[in-house]
């Protein structure tokens, strides 16, 4: 890539920062530049975010219906799978698994709870209340 | 503390940006960032089918987190310590008690709670670097080197990133150079580490068992993309292309997934040992890197839902693949390379 075609499209680093490339300059030596986003990658990040918002909307729906605890919901607007909440809390899969049936979320202990607010950074009294 | 003499440097790649600047540190100046990812072997390419990243399958475009720090330094004959606590208050008080030394500090952390960072790009991705320079009334001086400027993180937002968990969970690790044992880095010495790395590269991207790692494993992700439009339907697979695209060009890549940056380790080198072989090589690899970027168009022409015919698919793949062959010969040509350290 030459130094002129380094983009300069708009992106979500505007504000923030602009990243180092590494390009060529008029006689062929390699220089940095700095660019300020790249229109197609750009893209690619709103791309990433339209499925967690639709994954977003399928939770909620979930949980509406009486499937899913909110603990399900608030796993995937975390941007967490149920491996990484389970390294999170500290539990495992099949455990985290019960704790997404309503029934048995309804049951769950205010010390089970605490761990689950913790992760999601919010007060116990937060997580009690919450409603999608 | 004073810490106004802290000079900022800005790189492509995180972990590049913390090996040149924990260097400078100990007055070795002639290592920039193409030199660490060079002699770091940096340059990789991976497609682990049955390992999901954000559900779509993880892609590598660099060695392994942390490589890059050990075998730079290991190359040079540069004495470090890394650490890892399982204890967060140990793991604290020690980097705590390094700052208070004036040690600049390396620690790897996940970008999910670093404030800093636009939140569109905080994603539970574990394996970034940074250096602490400093501590100010509860609050870390951090340069990132990806970013233009030096910032801060508090100090719950700095024991959050470094105890992350998850795949490469940082569990504390920190890292530093132990500079009671420093030496001078002399240019007989640059050019044997820079000798092995090229070699190391050449054995991680040509020699490893199986289809999926190296200039194969380019070819791997090319033919599974032929297959992607019918297996897991348009949006799916316009997913997994996006994906591709974030790993190969989102910040810390320095565009082409890191094939700029491994082309201008090779100018350089090409000009250290005033080799034509090492020039040939710089610009097959500034191609590869053209080439990848031309396919991440073709691939947002499938994920913006423009361009989705099965043909389409079957440019990218064609795109993949000659990519691996350009990669693969300028490989080939590296391995044969007859040059000594010695002048």
């Amino acid at each position: 890539m030459k130094k002129e075609e380094l983009p300069q499209d708009r992106s979500a680093l505007q504000g923030y920062t602009r990243e180092l490339h590494y390009v060529k300059n008029e006689e062929g030596k390699f220089t940095t530049g700095l660019s300020s986003g790249w229109e197609i990658k750009a893209s690619a990040l709103e791309n990433a975010w339209e499925d967690v918002h639709q994954q977003m909307e399928e939770a909620k729906k979930l949980v509406r219906q009486g499937d899913k605890s909110p603990l399900y919901f608030l796993m995937v607007k975390n941007l967490m799978d149920i491996s990484i909440l389970s390294s999170y809390t500290g539990f495992w899969r099949f455990r985290l698994r019960r704790h997404f049936k309503p029934e048995v979320y309804e049951k769950l202990s205010d010390k089970i709870l605490l761990k689950y607010a913790d992760v999601f950074s919010m007060t116990l009294k937060e997580l009690k209340e919450f409603e999608v | 503390m004073m810490l106004n003499n802290f000079e900022h440097i800005q790189s492509a790649h995180c972990e590049n940006g913390v090996v040149v600047k924990l260097l400078r540190d100990q007055g070795i100046n002639m290592v920039d960032e193409p030199m660490a990812f060079g002699i770091g072997s940096g340059l990789f390419y991976i497609h682990i089918p049955f390992l999901k990243l954000n559900n779509a399958p993880a892609i590598a475009f660099r060695t392994m987190p942390g490589r890059i720090f050990k075998r730079t330094c290991n190359l040079l004959e540069i004495d470090y310590i890394s650490k890892r606590f399982r204890n967060e208050q140990k793991g604290q008080q020690y980097l705590d008690d390094l700052l208070k030394q004036n040690i600049n500090v390396g620690c790897q952390v996940g970008v999910f709670n670093l404030s800093y960072l636009p939140v569109e790009y905080r994603f539970h991705f574990n394996a970034h670097n940074i250096v602490v320079y400093g501590k100010n009334n509860e609050h870390y001086l951090v340069s990132d080197t990806v970013m233009e400027t030096p910032t801060q993180l508090s100090e719950d937002e700095m024991l959050k990133a470094r105890y992350a968990k998850g795949l490469y969970a940082p569990k504390g690790h920190l890292y530093y150079i132990n500079s009671e044992k420093t030496h001078v880095v002399d240019q007989e010495l640059l050019k044997r580490a820079t000798l092995k790395g090229i070699k190391r590269n050449v054995r991680d991207m040509l020699h490893i068992p199986g289809p999926i790692a190296g200039v194969s494993g380019i070819q791997y992700t090319g033919k599974k993309i032929l297959k992607w439009r019918d297996e897991l339907g348009i949006r799916k697979a316009g997913r997994y292309l996006g994906h591709l695209v974030r790993m190969q060009e989102e910040i810390g890549t320095g565009g082409g997934g890191f094939r700029f940056l491994y082309a201008a380790f090779l100018q350089q080198s090409a000009e250290i040992f005033e080799s034509n072989v090492l020039l040939k090589a710089s610009d097959d690899f500034t191609k590869a890197g053209d080439l990848w970027r031309q396919s991440a168009v073709k691939m947002a022409g499938v994920f913006k839902g423009r361009t989705t015919e099965q043909h389409h698919f079957k440019e990218i793949s064609d795109h993949l693949m000659e990519i691996s062959e350009i990669e693969r010969e300028a490989f080939k040509g590296l391995s044969k390379l007859k040059l000594s350290s010695r002048k």
